[in-house]
């Protein structure tokens, strides 16, 4: 019989550095994607202050299109991504019953990746030129044609490739995990759902970081090769560009919110006390979902000047979406529906995502009518409704999930009277914020613009105004995150909320450095 | 009204439901606009806009239902079904009836809208970083349209005209009651022609010719703005359409034709 090993993580920098712990790595990804969401929200802070007034107020134009474009780049691809890698990687292997994730030192690198990618896309700000200021969607020809595409562009398809790279690795690690690391009994029916929604997730995930690396590389051979993919002066077209891009897009947008709704699914049953409603149908609604997430992208280019048989099959292809979405969205009602409900932090913002969420999706049904989107496309109602299911969709997904599982990671638990304060705050500024966009939009204000006509002066003020209070609400959620890791009180129960379920909380809080070393026996719960 | 809170709340309510009705200081709609294609396309918007309405109180009354009477401080016990097939099956096949009750008329108007035969005159747009070049074909008139607003506005050192940032030196006029095609192109990157009174917006993509079209039914000024980032002055190029009569606007074009 061989000697258990005992001892703890290695002390000092070096633990960071060389860890191959999934609880480790997932914590330094949610610490990454905190400080990547605090930059990205003072991009936004800065893009509001300008917004504030109609005018030129503090920033030159180009400027300003690099804040809009940094805006976007790091929220998707530094805030929210590594948020929800994060959850994958403390919760995946607690919720399997797997000692760690099956490729650990792999894991190490897909984290260490994205502090320096992110490095290099930062300091784009400060070459000369300036950073990115064509849009987070950098469409060819502004991003290809020196001089007016700045000459750090290609430091930004570096650090995209980077990022890229890492997303890859993850998600064959999530992969090869769950098919192989799952604990006897836990059949893939028996996983619970945020497992399932991070499985199809990775696989979208492999199927198109590869379509953004070939659409940057041919971005990289315009701008310095002599290509013209998206020059039509050489032969190309520079809506190639789009199609390639959006090809990667559309799903990329699937990848973000999946995860969240796999959290809506852990989260809802526990503060409920009742089993997910249709357990199966959330399992294919969310593979279909993916599915499809492939045969839309046009809808971004509806004004391009598509064929109208092209209109009409993307418009049809894009409602029907609708279907699985709204099935989720059903089957979370009905779990709730003659439950016993208690809304503790996680429940609030859960139940604010099934709210605000389905309002972003109505807004995406009123998107996806070519005839109306000819009035909507680039104006302020398509910014109201990608943040409506961004914000309260996607980050509320995730400050939920931490806030649900802080006690069990670190044996403290959160004020439940701070996190409320945090809750009615963030949900009450971004509604403010947001809402009144979709009447810029339909009033005819634009996106990317630095500056506005008079009519739109108003509800700008609004929406920088809420803007500055959302954006001092997450600084909050940071006090009350370190807060309660340092001074926090201790808990010690292994089911800290009394209507959980799942393995995570079969193991001692705060989790051991080590779990599952042997597998557990699995009870069937579906 | 028995008490002030009540009455309150009535003016408020009366106000809101005024000023909604008042001048495009406070517009929170799109606008029905001055093109049987730009009502086609309000009409749409608002069909789909109060569908998704209804569905919203349903559903959100059922969550709302829910958070207040199903809770366990009120001492409920949680009920313990999970599943039910008859009704997923039913919340499945709807949805489906009601997508495809939206989609029939946004196809009729869709094909409508992109039927650019038959038309009585073509005007070929560039777009520029950052303005608009207009050229009537077959007319032998070209110009440029460029923002009219000065910079002393932009920078605060003047107070701000009426148009700010919606006024242009030479603005595209056009007759009423016509068929007009736009052919939209553009000289370096993408740039977006957006005409909101016309319900048009169409990319203007370097080295492609799009096509839109438009019959204007009312005399007037229509204002628009580039909708596609095209660099640092993406903000700075608007559209200014002037609509005159027939008898009007040919005489702006013998004007045009001398100089």
């Amino acid at each position: 019989m061989s000697e258990e090993h005992h001892h703890g993580p290695k002390k000092g920098i070096t633990r960071w550095l060389f860890t191959t712990n999934h609880k480790d790595i997932g914590t330094m990804y949610l610490w990454l994607s905190f400080i990547m969401f605090l930059f990205a929200g003072s991009m936004a802070m800065g893009i509001r202050m300008e917004l504030f007034q109609p005018g030129k107020s503090l920033f030159e134009p180009n400027f300003f299109n690099q804040l809009t474009t940094l805006h976007g780049l790091i929220m998707v691809f530094g805030a929210v991504m590594p948020a929800f890698v994060g959850l994958a990687n403390w919760q995946i292997p607690l919720m399997i019953g797997a000692p760690d994730m099956a490729l650990p030192r792999m894991n190490n690198w897909s984290f260490w990746i994205l502090p320096v990618a992110f490095s290099i896309l930062a300091s784009t700000l400060f070459m000369e030129g300036g950073g990115p200021n064509f849009g987070w969607t950098f469409y060819a020809p502004l991003s290809t044609t020196a001089p007016t595409t700045p000459s750090s562009t290609d430091f930004f398809i570096f650090s995209v490739h980077l990022m890229g790279m890492s997303s890859i690795m993850g998600s064959l690690n999530i992969i090869v995990t769950i098919f192989n690391l799952r604990a006897p009994g836990m059949t893939y029916m028996q996983m619970p759902i945020f497992v399932w929604t991070w499985f199809i997730t990775a696989f979208l995930l492999v199927a198109v970081m590869p379509v953004l690396a070939g659409c940057v590389t041919m971005m990289l051979a315009d701008r310095h090769l002599g290509t013209s993919f998206f020059s039509a002066a050489g032969g190309g077209d520079p809506i190639l560009f789009q199609h390639v891009f959006w090809f990667f897009g559309h799903p990329e947008v699937y990848i973000i919110i999946l995860p969240a709704f796999g959290v809506m699914s852990e989260i809802i049953p526990t503060f409920s006390r009742k089993k997910i409603f249709g357990y199966h149908s959330m399992v294919y609604a969310t593979a279909a979902i993916a599915i499809l997430s492939f045969t839309v992208w046009a809808h971004h280019m509806f004004t391009t000047g598509m064929p109208v048989i092209g209109e009409i099959y993307f418009m049809f292809a894009t409602m029907l979406i609708a279907v699985p979405t709204g099935v989720k969205v059903f089957n979370w009602t009905a779990t709730m529906w003659k439950g016993a409900m208690s809304f503790e932090a996680p429940m609030l913002f859960a139940i604010a995502f099934l709210i605000m969420f389905s309002i972003g999706g109505f807004s995406g049904l009123m998107l996806a009518i070519v005839p109306a989107d000819f009035q909507y496309h680039d104006t302020y109602f398509v910014v109201a409704h990608f943040h409506y299911v961004m914000v309260p969709g996607a980050i509320f997904g995730a400050i939920a999930a931490v806030y649900y599982w802080l006690p069990k990671w670190s044996g403290k638990m959160y004020s439940e009277f701070l996190s409320k304060l945090h809750f009615w705050l963030s949900f009450i500024s971004l509604n403010l914020v947001f809402f009144p966009m979709h009447f810029l939009g339909l009033a005819g204000m634009p996106r990317r613009i630095p500056d506005y006509a008079l009519q739109f002066a108003d509800f700008n003020m609004i929406c920088s105004i809420s803007a500055f209070v959302f954006g001092l609400s997450q600084i909050f959620f940071l006090f009350i995150l370190l807060k309660t890791i340092y001074s926090g009180k201790e808990v010690r129960e292994k089911k800290t909320w009394d209507g959980a379920e799942g393995l995570e909380w079969t193991v001692a809080t705060p989790a051991p450095y080590h779990t599952f070393s042997t597998p557990p026996k699995v009870v069937p719960l579906h | 009204m028995h008490n002030r809170l009540t009455k309150l709340i009535f003016s408020f309510f009366t106000l809101l439901i005024i000023s909604s009705n008042a001048a495009a200081e406070y517009s929170l709609n799109m606008t029905r606009g001055v093109t049987p294609i730009s009502r086609d396309i309000y009409d749409l918007h608002m069909t789909i806009f109060w569908i998704c309405v209804v569905i919203a109180v349903l559903v959100f009354s059922v969550m709302i239902y829910a958070i207040i009477f199903h809770r366990k401080s009120l001492g409920c016990v949680p009920a313990k079904f999970h599943e039910n097939t008859t009704v997923e099956i039913i919340w499945t096949i709807v949805p489906v009836f009601i997508l495809i009750g939206m989609a029939w008329p946004a196809t009729k108007v869709l094909i409508d809208m992109e039927d650019n035969s038959k038309s009585d005159m073509t005007i070929k747009i560039t777009g520029y970083m950052w303005k608009w070049h207009y050229d009537y074909l077959g007319q032998e008139v070209r110009f440029e349209s460029n923002l009219a607003t000065p910079m002393e506005q932009i920078n605060g050192r003047e107070p701000k005209g009426k148009n700010y940032l919606l006024e242009v030196d030479n603005p595209l006029v056009l007759p009423i009651n016509k068929k007009i095609r736009f052919i939209t192109t553009a000289n370096d990157v993408i740039h977006a022609w957006w005409v909101p009174a016309l319900g048009i917006k169409k990319d203007a993509v370097p080295g492609f010719a799009n096509e839109a079209w438009a019959i204007i039914n009312k005399p007037g000024i229509y204002r628009g703005q580039c909708a596609e980032l095209c660099g640092a002055r993406h903000g700075f190029m608007p559209i200014v359409v002037i609509a005159k009569s027939e008898f009007e606007y040919e005489k702006w074009l013998k004007n045009q034709k001398k100089k």
